[in-house]
C-alpha cells in the first residue's frame, strides 16, 4: 500500500510559469511526450490481451450455454458477480494470489470483460430467426454446421456490439491496473494529477485508444456483415 | 438419385410425453412417385407433425415411414434431410447469405464442384422465373415476399431431390400472388414430377394442388385419403363433409375444364343460308336454337324458330351470343357465366374463337354425376396460361 501511495506523489517540476501554474503547456508536452510511450504501449497491451482472452473465454462459455441451456444461469450469474466486485478492490484482492504485476492486472481486466461478451453472444444467438434455424436443420446441416454457418454469422452484430463495450470499458479500467503494478496510463495520470498538461496527455491517450480500437472493431464488423447494409 | 420416390406411412405414430392423445395416430398412406399428396386439416390435427416425421425433424414414436422401401429411421438424419427438399411457410432464407449462396446450401454440403454449383444456381433461378444476373448476388432483405418464396422453392429443389416437403409454402403470401405462385408451382411440377408432401390448412389450396388429399382431424386421425374429386363426391364422414364445405359441387366443378367434358353439338348457320336448310338443322339439333356464326366460325348470336322467316337467314332476329365460354375455362367459371347471362346455353369456342360446341346447365349437372376417376387432379388438371 505504501508503495502505491509513493507512486502517487507529485513530482517536482522545473521550468516556466505555465508548468508552475499546473496549466496546459504545449511546450512541456512536446518535450516530455516520450515518457508516455511505454505506459501507452502497456495500456494497449493490457486492453488487447485481456479483451482477447476474455472474448475466448466468454464466447466459449456462451456457445456451451447455447446448447446446454441449464448452464446459462450459472454462467451469467458468475460473470455478474465478477463484474460487481469494485475494480480497485479486485486488484488488491488478487495481490496475495498472483502478486504484483501484469498478470494480476490481466486477470482482473479479463474478469470484467466476460459479462459484456457473454451476454451479447448469448443474446445474439438467441436472436437468430427461428425459421432460418429450422430451414438449416431441415436441409441437413449438422448441429456444428448450423452453429458456424448460420447461428454465429447471424449473431455477429450483437457479438461485435459486446466486443466494443468490453473494449472501451477495458481501456477505462486498465487505467486502474497500476494498483496491481501492471502499469498503463493510469500510473502517469495519478503521478501528477494536479498538472493539467499531464492529465491532458495521459487521459487524452486513453480516450484516443478507446476511440481507435472502437473504430477498428466497427470496421471489421462492417467487413464481416455486408448483408446488414444491404437490408437498408 | 431417382427422379421421384415412393413414400409410405405405415401406422406412423407420434406421442409426446405427458400428452394423452397422440399428435399423429397410426397414419397409414402411400404417396406414389411423382404425385403431390396434400396433408390438410384444422390446426392441431397433426399435419405438420406428420410431414416433419418424414425427414426426422420429429422422430417417430411408433410405426414406420419408408422412402423407396427404406425406413427413414435407418438413416442418419442430416444425410436423409439432404436428399429431401424442404420448404416452409416462413421460408427461412439465411439473411446473411446472398440468394446464390442460399440456393447453394445443400449442393455445398454435398461437396459439389464450384462450377457445377454456379450453373445449378442460375438454372434454378430461371426455373422459378427470376433473372439470375439480377437476383444471384442480392440479399434476401432486398427482395419482395413473392421473390423470396420462389427462392425458397429453388433452394429446396437445389439437388433435384426425389421428395419434397412443403409446409404451407404459400401461406404468407397475399391471395393474388399466392394464386400465381400456385400456378407456377403446378407448371413446374408438370415438368419435374417430384413426389411432394404439401401441408396446408386451406381446403381450396388442397383441392387445387393435390393429386391426393389426406384429411386429418384432431388427434392425428386420418379421416380420408382420396383424390380431390373422390373427396368432394364421397366424403367419408360428417367431419370431411363439413371440412370441404357446403359448396362441394362447385368445388368439383373447379377441378374440370370445359375441354375435359362432352359438349353438345352446335347447330350453326350463316347469314344468307336458305331458311329451309336452317329449319332442317334446327329439327336435328339438341336445343331449340341455332347458333349464327360468321365466315370464320365465330359466334354471332342465337336464332330461334320464330326468327326463321323469309327466304334467307338474316341477323335481324338473333339475340346476342352470350356467354362465350373458352375451352380452358374451369366449369365453375363457365357455370357462373351462364348464370350471369341468365341463359341455359353458352357457345364454347377454341383459341381462335371458333365454335366448338355448346355448354348447357344440363351438361354441367351431368358432369357432377361422373365417376371421380374421370376427373383430373394436381398438375394434370393444370393448364398453363398463354
Amino acid at each position: 500500500m505504501l508503495q502505491v501511495i509513493a507512486q502517487i506523489q507529485t513530482r517536482n517540476r522545473t521550468g516556466g510559469t505555465c508548468e508552475a501554474n499546473n496549466g496546459f503547456c504545449p511546450d512541456w508536452i512536446a518535450d516530455n511526450y516520450d515518457r508516455y510511450i511505454d505506459p501507452f504501449l502497456q495500456h494497449v497491451f493490457l486492453t488487447v490481451v485481456s479483451v482477447s482472452i476474455g472474448f475466448a473465454i466468454a464466447f466459449g462459455l456462451a456457445l456451451l450455454a447455447h446448447r446446454k441451456r441449464w448452464l446459462l444461469p450459472a454462467f451469467s450469474g458468475a460473470s455478474e458477480v465478477l463484474y460487481a466486485i469494485p475494480s480497485v478492490a479486485l486488484f488488491l484482492l488478487l495481490l496475495p494470489v498472483t502478486g504484483r504485476g501484469t498478470l494480476t492486472g490481466l486477470v482482473a481486466l479479463v474478469s470484467y470483460t466476460l459479462i459484456f461478451i457473454f451476454v451479447n453472444v448469448t443474446t445474439g444467438l438467441d436472436g437468430v430467426p427461428e425459421d432460418s434455424v429450422d430451414a438449416a436443420r431441415g436441409m441437413g446441416l449438422t448441429e456444428r454446421q448450423l452453429l458456424w454457418r448460420v447461428e454465429v454469422p447471424l449473431a455477429l452484430p450483437e457479438i461485435f456490439a459486446g466486443l466494443r463495450i468490453a473494449t472501451t470499458t477495458t481501456v477505462g479500467l486498465a487505467a486502474l491496473a497500476f494498483f496491481a503494478g501492471a502499469g498503463g496510463l493510469g500510473e502517469e495520470i495519478t503521478r501528477d494529477k494536479g498538472f493539467q498538461s499531464n492529465i491532458a496527455v495521459a487521459g487524452g491517450l486513453a480516450v484516443l485508444l478507446a476511440l481507435v480500437l472502437d473504430l477498428l472493431i466497427l470496421f471489421v464488423q462492417r467487413l464481416m456483415t455486408p448483408w446488414r447494409r444491404a437490408a437498408a | 438419385m431417382p427422379e421421384a420416390a415412393t413414400l409410405e406411412f405405415r401406422r406412423a405414430t407420434k406421442r409426446y410425453p405427458g400428452q394423452e392423445e397422440p399428435a399423429v395416430n397410426e397414419l397409414s398412406l402411400t404417396v406414389p412417385a411423382g404425385e403431390i399428396c396434400v396433408l390438410v386439416g384444422p390446426s392441431g390435427c397433426g399435419k405438420t407433425t406428420a410431414m416433419r416425421m418424414v425427414n426426422r425433424m420429429i422422430d417417430i414414436s411408433d410405426g414406420d415411414i419408408l422412402l423407396d422401401d427404406r425406413s427413414v429411421t435407418d438413416r442418419e438424419p442430416a444425410e436423409l434431410r439432404r436428399e429431401i427438399g424442404y420448404a416452409i411457410q416462413q421460408i427461412g432464407l439465411f439473411p446473411h447469405l446472398t440468394v446464390g449462396d442460399n440456393i447453394a446450401t445443400v449442393p455445398r454440403l454435398l461437396g459439389w464442384e464450384k462450377e457445377r454449383i454456379a450453373e445449378r444456381v442460375d438454372e434454378l433461378l430461371k426455373l422459378v422465373s427470376l433473372d439470375p444476373g439480377e437476383t444471384r448476388d442480392r440479399y434476401p432483405a432486398q427482395l419482395s415476399g413473392g421473390q423470396r418464396q420462389r427462392i425458397g422453392v429453388a433452394r429446396a429443389l437445389a439437388v433435384d431431390p426425389p421428395l419434397m416437403l412443403m409446409d404451407e409454402p404459400f401461406g404468407a403470401i397475399d391471395p393474388i400472388n399466392r394464386e400465381s405462385l400456385q400456378n407456377e408451382f403446378l407448371r413446374l411440377q408438370q415438368a419435374l414430377r417430384k413426389t411432394i408432401v404439401f401441408v396446408t390448412h386451406d381446403i381450396d389450396e388442397a383441392i387445387k394442388m393435390g393429386d391426393r388429399i389426406a384429411i386429418l382431424k384432431q388427434g392425428g386421425h386420418l379421416a380420408q385419403f382420396a383424390t380431390p374429386a373422390e373427396l368432394l363426391m364421397y366424403p367419408a364422414d360428417k367431419f370431411v363433409e363439413d371440412f370441404v364445405g357446403a359448396d362441394r359441387a362447385l368445388k368439383r366443378l373447379a377441378l374440370q375444364r370445359v375441354r375435359d367434358i362432352d359438349l353438345w353439338t352446335a347447330a350453326t348457320v350463316r347469314v344468307g343460308e336458305p331458311v329451309a336448310e336452317a329449319r332442317a338443322k334446327l329439327d336435328d339439333a339438341d336445343i331449340d336454337y341455332l347458333l349464327v356464326v360468321d365466315e370464320d366460325g365465330r359466334p354471332r348470336g342465337w336464332l330461334s324458330e320464330r326468327g326463321l322467316s323469309g327466304e334467307r337467314v338474316t341477323e335481324e332476329f338473333r339475340s346476342k351470343a352470350q356467354p362465350v365460354v373458352e375451352m380452358d375455362d374451369v366449369l365453375r367459371d363457365a357455370l357462373s357465366d351462364l348464370l350471369e347471362s341468365e341463359t341455359r346455353y353458352g357457345a364454347v369456342v377454341d383459341d381462335g374463337g371458333r365454335v366448338q360446341g355448346i355448354l348447357s346447365l344440363e351438361v354441367i349437372s351431368h358432369v357432377l354425376q361422373a365417376p371421380p376417376e374421370d376427373v383430373p387432379h394436381g398438375a394434370d388438371a393444370f393448364v398453363p396460361e398463354d
